[in-house]
């Protein structure tokens, strides 16, 4: 009799643990990361893909304290894409998290069908303003910045210093004119020249022929990627690196500077975050990155590494239960985790309140070329769109 | 304006005008000559770009590098021409697309995959990184009148063979009537071969040119290939005289058009007006060019005779 107890005991403690498997298997945590990792701008998909394997590893595999499944897509720079990706993820497997997305118009494509189905968007570097003010969603959330945040803390330098004639250059298409717009909220001198170039172009000596002409005191450029390696290559060339000091922003970068090398030496940038900066988290990001990958991470690897890590803080404040996502969103609005930027704070509009520094490339002790950080431009910065955020 | 400004300037045409010809020469003559349309001649480009950078960083030499990488993209372009290409001249225009930029596509993977996505950097040696002094404040960068000497020299090269060599004379003949060519009993296959390597080499020296000035990266051939399209159009298919004027036109309205063109509207309409507009007009001043001559004269500047 007694044996048949033990048995049944044994028999039901086994048929729970069946019961109980399934209710564990739904909580393994599934993240979509969205990233361009074919053409020319696969390298920036890189080092966003690296870091979160880097975020990966430190958590252990276990992003919240539950089995993670991380899926890469690769929106090919096309917006369509971006969103056939999305979708698949969202639909066929089921994602709670869809993160990443470098260009905002593959983010206003895909963050309307992704957090319209109930999942959550957590953008790491595309900050378009139409998200941070009138089409702001309580299901985004974004690790970086507002796109002319960037600009705008070059701007207020400038000024700062009393700089006069200013030239600005950028290429001709939607953040180019925002990036120089932004750069214009807060400078408020001369400016010589606004020059507009063609999106994607190579030669930049007519321009710079031009510019050279009109001696201006100093240049801001914005030319991401590849333009930005010929714009500051052949203003060297053109022997301008001593004469008429370079600013820029998303220019001159560590995705660039493995190919510019002495030539982005003297480079002024402002931005959010710098390998340099002091705080245990960067640190230990920055030695393990390189440790792991063998180069030096870029703001699009810390973003990234960032956006897998506020996932982990939601998640965790939750223990796990992904069905309470009123619970995930207040605990990421509290920015509760040790971010590689330092404790920053998430506006009403879900983009982060934080400090912007001036950086300039310099040769190290190692001679090797690296960003460092100047000073601070900005203290605890907003983004110009906020107040239009009515959020819902 | 400047006088000083505007002769900078034409300098600039000029130097983007003789890299279009290297490339729109080779295009030209494979497509006016073996009916060919290559869409991956940008890709050769690429291709003579990282053989000069490479073959600089083996040797330490920047000439010696370059000179290398000639041959060596010649090779990479017969290897092309026999593997993939010689199946496709039968084949209507658009299966060739469709193959050419299937080779794009590989061509540029292939890149990353050896030299991974980071472009490659090369610097000026020394002695070229300068600028020439022409007095009166008057400057311009060196290595960028070397260019517009070599491309000229080229050029005129090129002429020599083609009007005066007994090469020259059966390429010619094979742009006027193939079949006649080959019932001549010229090995026409060969003359294929060797002409698509040709071409190739020729576009592995703008590849070798650009190096220094521009980054070296996977995708760095599609940008110029559709101005050197626009530069065989406008001087006529096949010709190689078509292809020099075609190119020194467009780098000549191209750099103009983005130096001074929104300087000349402002003096018409208003400077905001001219600020919008300026930039946009400029990017397809080149174009606009086109359909003019398209309308004009449809088989382009100088076509080549015998059509």
């Amino acid at each position: 009799m007694f044996r048949n107890f033990t048995q049944v005991l044994v028999a039901g403690a086994i048929a729970a643990l069946f019961a109980c498997t399934p209710a564990i298997a739904q909580q393994k945590l599934k993240i979509g990361f969205i990233t361009t990792l074919s053409g020319p701008a696969g390298i920036i998909g890189k080092h966003m893909k690296d870091a979160v394997e880097l975020a990966l590893d430190h958590l252990h595999q276990k992003v919240g304290g539950l089995d993670t499944k991380v899926i890469f897509g690769d929106d090919q720079f096309k917006p369509d894409v971006g969103l056939q990706v999305a979708d698949k993820m969202v639909k066929d497997d089921k994602v709670q998290f869809v993160s990443g997305i470098i260009w905002s118009n593959v983010m206003l494509a895909v963050e309307p069908s992704v957090t319209e189905q109930g999942v959550f968007m957590i953008g790491t570097n595309a900050g378009p303003h139409e998200l941070a003010g009138s089409q702001c969603n309580p299901m985004f959330f974004t690790t970086s910045w507002q796109n002319d945040e960037t600009p705008e803390a070059m701007g207020k330098h400038l000024q700062d210093e009393g700089v006069n004639d200013v030239y600005l250059m950028a290429p001709n298409y939607a953040a180019g004119k925002d990036m120089l717009a932004g750069f214009k909220r807060y400078y408020k001198g001369r400016i010589v020249d606004e020059v507009y170039t063609k999106m994607g172009q190579q030669d930049y000596q007519a321009e710079i022929s031009q510019l050279r002409a009109k001696k201006p005191k100093a240049v801001f450029v914005f030319y991401p990627g590849g333009m930005g390696i010929q714009f500051v290559k052949q203003y060297v060339q053109a022997g301008l690196r001593d004469k008429i000091p370079l600013y820029s922003a998303f220019t001159v970068d560590e995705t660039t500077i493995p190919v510019l090398k002495n030539d982005a030496v003297g480079q002024w940038e402002t931005r959010y975050w710098s390998p340099d900066l002091k705080n245990a988290a960067n640190e230990k990001f920055v030695s393990d990155f390189r440790k792991k990958f063998g180069y030096m991470p870029s703001y699009y690897a810390a973003q990234s590494y960032d956006g897998i890590m506020l996932i982990d803080s939601a998640v965790r404040a939750v223990k796990g239960d992904l069905a309470n996502k009123k619970g995930m969103i207040a605990a990421m609005e509290r920015a509760d985790y040790a971010s590689t930027r330092g404790h920053y704070t998430y506006n009403v509009n879900h983009f982060p309140i934080e400090n912007f520094y001036l950086l300039r490339a310099v040769k190290d002790d190692k001679g090797e070329v690296v960003m460092r950080i100047q000073k601070t431009v900005f203290k605890d910065h907003k983004d110009a769109y906020y107040k239009e955020c009515k959020m819902k | 304006m400047n006088l000083q400004l505007v002769l900078e300037q034409i300098l600039n045409g000029l130097q983007l005008g003789v890299m279009l010809f290297l490339m729109a020469a080779g295009l030209t003559l494979v497509f006016g000559i073996m009916n060919l349309v290559n869409l991956a001649h940008g890709s050769l480009y690429m291709v003579g770009a990282y053989l000069a950078t490479t073959f600089y960083r083996w040797t330490g030499s920047f000439v010696l590098g370059s000179l290398l990488a000639l041959p060596a993209t010649l090779i990479v372009g017969v290897i092309v021409e026999v593997v993939a290409l010689r199946t496709l001249y039968e084949r209507d225009h658009l299966d060739q697309v469709l193959a050419t930029f299937g080779l794009i596509l590989f061509f540029n993977e292939l890149i990353a995959i050896i030299w991974g996505r980071v472009g490659l950097f090369t610097d000026l040696p020394q002695w070229l990184s300068g600028s020439l002094d022409f007095g009166g404040g008057f400057s311009y960068p060196l290595y960028r009148l070397l260019i517009v000497m070599l491309g000229f020299a080229v050029a005129l090269l090129l002429w020599y063979v083609v009007a005066r060599t007994r090469i020259g004379m059966l390429v010619r003949a094979g742009a006027s009537n193939r079949m006649m060519v080959a019932a001549l009993g010229v090995n026409i296959r060969l003359l294929y071969t060797l002409l698509f390597g040709f071409g190739a080499a020729l576009a592995g020296l703008a590849g070798a040119m650009a190096a220094p000035i521009y980054a070296v990266q996977p995708g760095m051939g599609e940008q110029i290939l559709i101005q050197v399209f626009v530069v065989i159009v406008i001087g006529g298919i096949g010709s190689i005289r078509g292809a020099f004027a075609g190119a020194i036109i467009v780098g000549a309205v191209d750099t103009l058009g983005r130096a001074f063109l929104k300087p000349a509207l402002a003096t018409l309409i208003s400077p905001t007006a001219a600020q919008a507009a300026g930039p946009a007009l400029a990017s397809i001043l080149i174009y606009l060019l086109m359909a003019l001559i398209l309308a004009l004269r449809p088989e382009g500047l100088f076509p080549a005779r015998g059509h």
